[in-house]
Parts: C-alpha cells; sequence; structure tokens
C-alpha cells in the first residue's frame, strides 16, 4: 500500500515538476494515440455508416468480421503489423518498423473495428423511417448521411471514447512495431511495462497513474462535448 | 372534384418487394389543388404508394408524371423530391429545437438565413407552435410534435404534400385541432395533397376525392359520396362502413326505369319473401346487373329507419316487418339487429330515437327504406 502511495506522490512530483522525459512520453503517447483514434474515425465511421444503410450479398459475413474485430488481441495485431512492415515484408521497403507511425498503423487496425462497429450500431438504432424522412425533405444522399450522422452524434462520440480507450492502453502491438525506444517510441504503457521488468515499481506506478489521469481528461472532455450537445 | 390537367398521374404502376407485388396500380391522376384521400386496411399499398409519389421508391415498372413529365429514378429525382413534402405517421423530429426541426428541409436547399427565419416563422405560427420554437424537440407531447413535422413539410411550400397517416397516433382533441388547421392550411394554401387513413371521417372531411387500396390494388376511386353510396363491389361496402349486404335478385325495371329487386336467401315466411314487401324499390344498381341477375344490396346502418309497427314515418315503400335480435352501444348510436323474415338488418339508431322506440330483444318492429339510399352491387 504504501508503494502505491509512493508511486502516486511521485507520479504528481513528475507532473508538476516538469519532467521532461515524462511530459515527453505522456505527449508521445497522446500524439500516437490521437492520431490512431482520428484515423479509425474516418475509416469507422465512413464503414459503419455504410454497412448500416446498404445491404449486399455477405453483409453479415462482414458485419461478423466487424464484431470479431472489436475484440482483436493486440498482439496478434502487432504480429502481422511487424511482420507487414518486417525488412523483408510487403511494406518493407517504407522502413517504417520501430518508428512511431508503425505505432499508429497497429493502433488504427486495432481501434477501427471498435470504430465501425459502434458506429454501425449507431445509424441502425436510428428510426428506420428517419432515412426515409430525410429523403422527404428533400435532401440528397450526402445531406442524408449527414443528417443522419448528426442523429447519431452521441454515440458516435462513445465510438471515439471507445476507440481511443481501446489504443492508449494497449501495449503488446506498441512494443512489437514500436520497440520502446528511448526517445523515439517510449509511451506511457511500454515505459511502465520496461519499468515494471525492471522492478522500479514506484516509477511504474506513476506512470500508470498518469495514464490514467490523460485517459480521464480526454475522456472527460469527449463527455462535456457529448452531454453538451443533448438539448434540454 | 377541381378539374384540370393532372399535377400528379401514375401510370401501370408496379412496386415489388421480395419477388411479389405490393402495389400494381393502372393510372391514378391527381388534379392540382385536389386533396385525393387513400384508405385501406393493413397491407392495402398506402404507405408504399406515398412512397412512390414521393419519388424515393421508385417502381419496378410504369411510370409517374409530375405536370405531364416523367419523374426520373435515382439522384435525377431530387428536382421533383424537393417539389413535395411527406409527413410521416410518427413525427420522426430531429433531437434538436423544434425551429432548427422545421428549418430542415430549407437549410438542405441552401435558402439565404433570413429566408429560412421567416419561413420557420410563418409555418410555425400557421401549426400554432410558434411558442415552442427554442423548444427540443424530445419534450413535446405527440400532438405538438405532430404541428411541428406537418409544419417542417409546409415550410418548404411543397408542390405536393403526402400525408401518411398522421393523425393515427394522436388523441381525438388534439387530432381534431390539428386536423381543423390543416385543412385550413390546405385551402389557404391550395396545396395538392395525398393523405392516406384508416379513418373514413378524416377522408370525409379532407378529401376531394378518396381512392380504396387492397392488397396493392386500387378497388374504387371518386368522390367520398360515390364511396360511400355506391360502392364498387363487397370489400370497399365493408370496408366503408355498409354493414348490411343483403343477398338480392333483380327484377325487370319499373315504369320510369326504377331498380327492383327482391330480397334472396331468407327462410323466413311467403315463400322467402320478407312479410309485407314482396319487392324492394332500389335507388341504383351497379351497371351491368339486369333483371334476373344476383347481386347484393348495400345498406348504410344510419340509412335504416327503424319504427314501432304502425308508425307512418319513414318510407312508404319497401317496409319490412321484423322483431330485435340483438343492441350493441356503439359511441352515440345503438347498434339494432334486425330479424326481417330470415334476413338479418343492422340499424344505426341514435340515442334521441331508441328512447322512443325502446327497443329490446324480441320486440316487434317495422323497418322502413328509403329508395334512394339503396344501391345494388355485384354478387361476388
Amino acid at each position: 500500500m504504501e508503494l502505491i502511495w509512493q508511486g502516486i506522490r511521485q507520479a504528481f512530483g513528475l507532473i508538476f515538476g516538469f519532467d521532461a522525459e515524462v511530459w515527453r512520453i505522456s505527449l508521445l503517447s497522446l500524439r500516437i494515440s490521437g492520431t490512431a483514434t482520428l484515423i479509425s474515425l474516418v475509416l469507422g465511421v465512413s464503414a459503419g455508416t455504410t454497412l448500416a444503410l446498404t445491404r449486399f450479398p455477405g453483409r453479415r459475413i462482414l458485419v461478423s468480421l466487424v464484431n470479431t474485430g472489436m475484440g482483436l488481441p493486440p498482439v496478434v495485431v502487432g504480429l502481422f503489423v511487424t511482420i507487414s512492415l518486417w525488412r523483408n515484408g510487403p511494406l518493407g521497403v517504407l522502413g517504417l518498423l520501430y518508428t512511431p507511425t508503425a505505432m499508429i498503423i497497429a493502433q488504427a487496425v486495432i481501434a477501427t473495428p471498435i470504430v465501425t462497429g459502434i458506429s454501425l450500431a449507431a445509424v441502425q438504432q436510428l428510426p428506420a423511417k428517419l432515412r426515409l424522412q430525410i429523403l422527404a425533405l428533400g435532401a440528397t444522399r450526402w445531406q442524408m448521411v449527414r443528417l443522419l450522422l448528426r442523429e447519431a452524434r452521441l454515440p458516435l462520440l462513445a465510438a471515439v471514447m471507445a476507440g481511443f480507450g481501446g489504443v492508449i492502453s494497449e501495449v503488446g502491438a506498441s512494443i512489437m512495431v514500436g520497440g520502446n525506444i528511448k526517445g523515439s517510441t517510449r509511451v506511457l504503457t511500454t515505459a511502465t511495462v520496461m519499468e515494471t521488468g525492471r522492478g522500479n515499481f514506484d516509477v511504474a506506478i506513476a506512470l500508470s497513474v498518469i495514464l490514467l489521469l490523460l485517459t480521464f481528461a480526454v475522456n472527460y472532455l469527449l463527455t462535456r462535448i457529448q452531454q453538451a450537445e443533448r438539448p434540454r | 372534384m377541381i378539374a384540370g390537367a393532372p399535377i400528379l398521374e401514375l401510370r401501370a404502376f408496379r412496386v415489388r418487394r421480395g419477388g411479389a407485388d405490393v402495389l400494381n396500380l393502372p393510372s391514378i391522376a391527381v388534379s392540382p389543388g385536389e386533396t385525393l384521400s387513400l384508405i385501406g386496411p393493413n397491407g392495402a399499398g398506402k404507405s408504399t404508394l406515398l412512397l412512390g409519389l414521393s419519388g424515393i421508391e421508385p417502381p419496378c415498372a410504369g411510370e409517374l408524371l409530375f405536370r405531364g413529365e416523367r419523374v426520373p429514378a435515382g439522384a435525377a429525382a431530387l428536382t421533383y423530391r424537393r417539389r413535395v413534402a411527406m409527413v410521416f405517421q410518427e413525427p420522426l423530429l430531429f433531437d434538436t429545437t423544434v425551429f432548427d426541426n422545421v428549418a430542415t428541409g430549407l437549410k438542405l436547399r441552401n435558402l439565404p438565413k433570413d429566408a429560412v427565419g421567416r419561413r420557420v416563422a410563418e409555418s410555425l405560427e400557421r401549426f400554432r407552435i410558434g411558442h415552442l420554437a427554442g423548444r427540443s424537440a424530445r419534450t413535446l407531447s405527440g400532438g405538438e410534435a405532430q404541428r411541428a413535422s406537418i409544419a417542417r413539410a409546409m415550410a418548404v411550400a411543397p408542390e405536393i404534400l403526402l400525408l401518411d397517416e398522421p393523425f393515427a397516433a394522436l388523441d381525438p382533441t388534439a387530432r381534431e385541432a390539428l386536423l381543423e388547421d390543416l385543412a385550413h392550411t390546405l385551402r389557404e394554401t391550395g396545396t395538392t395533397t395525398v393523405f392516406a387513413t384508416h379513418d373514413r371521417a378524416e377522408a370525409q372531411r379532407l378529401a376531394d376525392r378518396v381512392a380504396v387500396l387492397d392488397c396493392g390494388r386500387l378497388r374504387q376511386i371518386g368522390t367520398a359520396e360515390e364511396i360511400l353510396r355506391r360502392p364498387a363491389d363487397s370489400f370497399v361496402a365493408s370496408f366503408v362502413g355498409v354493414e348490411n349486404l343483403l343477398p338480392v335478385r333483380m327484377l325487370p325495371a319499373a315504369a320510369g326505369g326504377a331498380f327492383a329487386a327482391v330480397l334472396v336467401g331468407n327462410t323466413g315466411r311467403e315463400g322467402g319473401v320478407p312479410p309485407g314487401c314482396a319487392t324492394l324499390e332500389i335507388g341504383g344498381a351497379a351497371p351491368g346487373l339486369r333483371a334476373g341477375s344476383e347481386g347484393l344490396l348495400c345498406v348504410r346502418p344510419e340509412d335504416v329507419l327503424v319504427t314501432t309497427p304502425g308508425d307512418r314515418r319513414g318510407s312508404v315503400v319497401n317496409q319490412l316487418q321484423g322483431r330485435v335480435t340483438a343492441l350493441v352501444q356503439q359511441g352515440p348510436f345503438i347498434k339494432v339487429a334486425i330479424d326481417c323474415g330470415g334476413v338479418t338488418i343492422v340499424a344505426a339508431v341514435s340515442m334521441h330515437e331508441a328512447r322512443g322506440l325502446a327497443p329490446a330483444p324480441g320486440c316487434a318492429v317495422t323497418v322502413a327504406l328509403r329508395p334512394a339510399d339503396l344501391y345494388i352491387i355485384p354478387k361476388g
């Protein structure tokens, strides 16, 4: 228990003491996971909306794959992204392995099915006739999609939170494709694993607390936006 | 009935779903400024027809003409769709303010902000919900929400308004008030309207003409009076409340061309003819019915006059003697079933009449039928 208190005290010391390395890896965590979430948002909302509004052969299989993908193990993603980016792999020529870009790719692969699945559910839960009503008001197809997404904005913000939460906290893929290189690819989760491995539990706890605070801050901000959107 | 070249016309219009025709209409034309009411049971194709008329659900065969021009399918139908507005049974309001809801159609058409504000305000006032402009649509009552939905449709000043049972979910008070405001607006704006409903009274009140649909087919189209008084067949007759469909055999026309018929199928006295009435004088019959052919005599319960035996009121012809077999209270009427020599005739007796008549099962009564209220349709 004493160890935990010591870790919490140290966390606040590191934050408010403006420890350069801690701030750097915190901001890198935010940048990598934020970018990955944005990419997943673009891909996931588009895919989820398309799946919700269209009917085609094989759609059910695709929806099942998306639902399976929502629980994709990060280490499996890490393994396949590593193989793809490996020097002799199909994308090896890009030289991205052990870079923040590789971590963004891996995290986007993890977050996209989560955002897709929640977007699909968000659009599907809207009244079936709402689409017809929007068209009957004289909307083009794009205007209809825009209005439907506006109607589903609260669950879509939940999709952002779930996607961000999924990637900011994952460690398996980040360590495999990023390599936890100091000053380059070390993020809060990989640093926590490393410090735990070294037996520096107090530092590991401090990093965990910072990770939790960061996740809380982002989700608090998104929740404020979500709840402010609700008309009274 | 409003005359003129049709603003809207369907020709050989077919819609298929799941491999079956859900709508198959040879032709329907709507005149400018006309209100056409669609009535029919669930699954009759009323909503499908409205979606077809809106340009949202194109037909698999046939065509939709707007002012004589064919409405194209797909994205090319946008110009037409922006001349039409549709209101559904559910208000389907967006999760925003009432003002923004009513402004949606105008914003989709990229109207300038001041024009949007002016037209939204006009539409809100027209439907008496100006005071709700800033309220969230989620907080409205059912009646307010449906008013907002209709105001949203009318804000775009549509040339054609399509209404899919918009009053079905409202309580009688809210329904009556909204019906009155809508009828006033339609009269004032002269908007061509196609209006689906289950309710005959709504159809009669709003419509210039009524179309009866069943299983995706048009059974009859005409004025409300024609549909109610001269139904095309037994389905239409039953649907519009003709509770007495009595088997008759046509007799040779009397002098002056009046129709006559005898009730058949009864097991009463005097050789199957109801006592005191060998024949009935009939006001009209469907085309093609000749002497000797069998048909169904349509008599609306409210057209059946029930008196005590010996009472001289009512028609001096077409008087039948009978006995009351059952009584059912139905709204402001009492439905009285009367056995007239084996033929059961249902009469709707007002509470006022019932007090004088005091009908009870087993009591003898006289049934009088005015020839003008009788119409014969083909059997089957």
